[in-house]
């Protein structure tokens, strides 16, 4: 058992190796605590995966299988981890949002972030790109000391 | 001396990823004549690699080109998505055609995606006949 507090502030860090090459290779690998189980089973769905926010992303049965538990295993419904206890009570009328950005915790931490800086920003271009401003997202750290915009430098509150 | 042995070592080793590289598309195009396809043409695979189908939901043509973009030397981009796209053309990027697995499962998702169905044995051979060419 983990009694330090430190490392349970955020969400737990990823390191499968299928789910870091499979997903990875095409988007940032999102730790399964961003979301909830009921969100997780509902990307990994067969079909669903067909068309996966515009993209065939399908995978073989065994593969799907294998990232559709880890996911829903440490999902964020199931974690311990602060950052991922908030996203859950903070989920309302919608409890399976597809995209980590619709849940109501996520909208609220970033909709004072003004497009210039993400969505008009070159280098940046989407709030789904979350290493592009959190540094050690792949570590699955996300507070704001970690967080320095591209081609804006840090960000203060 | 130090010079002409590392020379060696990159022949050796330019060598060896031309044999990985023919290893690939060698072993799929010999699968997919074993499910009776073949010959396979280049010139095919470049005709179909620019052909436009339409997708009935977006309304939209969709062709390899719509994600690869014309020049296989350079990165593409994802049509719908913007992922960028590492080069497709073996010549600049040597890590292409060397993966059956990663070639499966990539043909799997490009044909549905693209044409709305799985391709061919045929297609596949001939869409590799081309590819390794560039």
């Amino acid at each position: 058992m983990n009694l330090s507090c430190k490392r349970l502030n955020e969400v737990i860090p990823v390191t499968d190796e299928t789910y870091l090459e499979e997903c990875g290779s095409c988007h940032f690998a999102y730790q399964p605590g961003l979301l909830p189980e009921a969100s997780w089973r509902k990307l990994m769905d067969a079909a669903a995966l067909e068309d996966h926010f515009g993209d065939n992303a399908e995978l073989d049965e065994e593969v799907r299988l294998h990232i559709e538990e880890l996911l829903v295993n440490a999902s964020a419904d199931k974690s311990h981890y602060k950052r991922s206890k908030k996203i859950t009570a903070s989920l309302r009328e919608d409890k399976a949002p597809l995209r980590i950005i619709d849940t109501p915790y996520m909208k609220d931490k970033h909709d004072e972030i003004p497009a210039n800086l993400v969505k008009d920003n070159p280098k940046v271009k989407s709030l789904s790109q979350c290493d592009k401003c959190h540094h050690k997202a792949d570590q699955g750290i996300y507070d704001d000391d970690t967080v320095a915009i591209p081609g804006h430098g840090n960000w203060t509150w | 001396m130090k010079s002409g042995f590392a020379r060696v070592i990159a022949v050796v080793l330019f060598m060896m990823a031309a044999q990985v590289h023919a290893g690939a598309v060698d072993t799929l195009q010999q699968e997919y004549i074993a499910a009776g396809a073949g010959p396979f043409s280049a010139a095919k695979g470049k005709e179909m690699w620019i052909e436009k189908h339409l997708d009935a939901e977006s309304g939209k043509q969709r062709n390899c080109q719509s994600c690869h973009t014309e020049d296989l030397s350079k990165p593409g981009k994802h049509a719908k998505t913007g992922k960028v796209i590492e080069p497709l053309a073996p010549s600049v990027n040597n890590e292409r055609l060397t993966d059956i697995k990663f070639i499966n499962k990539w043909f799997k998702r490009n044909c549905k995606w693209t044409l709305g169905r799985e391709c061919t044995a045929q297609e596949k051979g001939d869409f590799l006949e081309y590819l390794r060419g560039l």
